[in-house]
């Protein structure tokens, strides 16, 4: 289990030690992501639809693109350097390499919402209350299954023509469960709703992470098997 | 076996004709939607054949991950083919019903949005399979994808059922007994075994067709 675990970390730690040489994708997809928040903002008639009626749609979409943005890079890096072939020759587990990857991934995710998130605060004009906590924490749980099902996805979307294309057209559909949930919960606590209200939408995001993390585990070895 | 899958969808072809004559002639015009409501005989049972078909897929891709058989992938190509025409069936027919009698062609409503969202994602599918070259690794990636959307069902259903519902509710599966005069109920269980034996019949054909080409390329 701990060779297991440090066998991910290693693949997790390789991944993230060349992003931070470069920091390339993550400000790109930072970029991309208040690039988003700017255009949603002109997507109003700001005479009819106030800024906080859109404000939770307008988070989540951006969180939504930026995190496929980042989730592209994840696995062409590796097929353009023939890292991939490195890596599946290395003596780890497969389950390994997927869940090393996964954490890279979802680090990456987060870093991007952790800058999305004040740029939205202050583009959305959202009050600076606790509740940005609990929006943090749907972000985070909504990004730890998405990702996980991305993960997979872009394994094997990136062998494919039009790799770009594929791993939108395919997420997405997956991405519509935790974002209509991130929605609503955020919606509730922008409102200032009680938190009994709320808590059954972390119960379903966390639900989703467990099932498709597991899934992960158990579909990665035949998107990698030759 | 593509000739077999023709005769079965000629078959098919001609019950459903029977079931045009059964629905307009052979049995009374609902009260309050009127004629509009006929459209269920052919709604219905196209959504339960496109539901039917991608429920294989998933059912066929799982199969196909443990024995590695390219029949249940070619199998599984099929069946999504033939769902997305089956779905096209029920997404027009849909809002031809939906515009009389709810005063709109769409509403985001729980049903349409999962059937909408399995469409789009088997759109995807197909689009993965024809951007791959070798077919070791279309068969294994694709089946990848029909396992993850038969997981992501009972996700997307539990959560658009969190907006107000409109659709009709269930009228024949349900608990209690079906809730629809034995003629209404006549016509469209009659449908719904045309359009059964139609989806067999398709998918027949298709497979053959599938193993043909790969008998083709060798």
């Amino acid at each position: 289990m701990t060779s297991f675990l440090s066998a991910a970390w290693g693949v997790a730690a390789k991944d993230i030690r060349v992003e931070l040489a470069s920091r390339t994708a993550i400000t790109t997809a930072a970029a991309f992501g208040v690039l988003t928040l700017v255009v949603l903002n002109f997507a109003r008639d700001p005479t009819v639809v106030s800024l906080a009626t859109i404000a939770p749609g307008a988070l989540w979409v951006t969180a939504a693109f930026a995190g496929i943005v980042a989730l592209n890079r994840s696995f062409s890096m590796e097929l353009e350097q023939g890292g991939l072939d490195a890596l599946l020759l290395a003596p780890v587990g497969r389950g390994a390499i997927y869940l090393g990857k996964y954490l890279a991934n979802l680090a990456f995710v987060v870093v991007v919402d952790l800058i999305v998130l004040p740029v939205f605060v202050l583009f959305f004009n959202v009050a600076p209350t606790p509740a940005l906590v609990g929006i943090l924490g749907l972000l985070v749980l909504a990004a730890a299954g998405y990702v996980a099902v991305g993960t997979v996805l872009a394994a094997m979307t990136v062998r494919t023509r039009f790799a770009e294309l594929m791993l939108p057209v395919l997420l997405l559909v997956f991405m519509v469960p935790p974002m209509l949930v991130g929605v609503q919960a955020t919606t509730r606590l922008l409102g200032g709703r009680p938190m009994g209200e709320i808590v059954g939408w972390f119960w379903f995001l966390i639900l989703y992470d467990v099932v498709f993390i597991t899934l992960g585990l158990m579909l990665f070895p035949a998107t990698v098997d030759e | 076996m593509t000739r077999g899958g023709l005769w079965i969808s000629g078959l098919a072809m001609a019950g459903i004709a029977g079931v045009y004559w059964l629905a307009l002639l052979g049995t009374p015009t609902e009260r309050w939607q009127g004629l509009s409501q006929k459209i269920l005989y052919i709604h219905a049972p196209a959504a339960w054949a496109a539901l039917l078909a991608f429920g294989l897929v998933g059912v066929a891709s799982a199969a196909y991950l443990f024995l590695r058989d390219i029949r249940l992938d070619t199998f599984a190509e099929a069946s999504a083919e033939v769902g997305l025409a089956f779905s096209a069936i029920m997404l027009t027919t849909g809002p031809l019903w939906g515009r009389p009698v709810w005063g709109s062609w769409w509403e985001w409503e729980p049903r349409l949005t999962l059937t909408l969202l399995l469409v789009l994602l088997f759109v995807g599918y197909r689009a993965l399979r024809n951007a791959l070259d070798f077919p070791e690794d279309r068969a294994r990636y694709s089946a990848v994808v029909g396992v993850m959307a038969l997981v992501l069902v009972p996700f997307v259903h539990l959560s658009v059922y969190l907006f107000r519902t409109i659709h009709p509710q269930p009228v024949l599966l349900k608990p209690s007994a079906p809730s629809m005069p034995w003629e209404m109920l006549r016509t469209l269980l009659t449908s719904i075994g045309a359009f059964t034996l139609l989806y067999i019949g398709f998918v027949t054909a298709r497979y053959g067709i599938g193993r043909r080409r790969q008998q083709e390329a060798g």
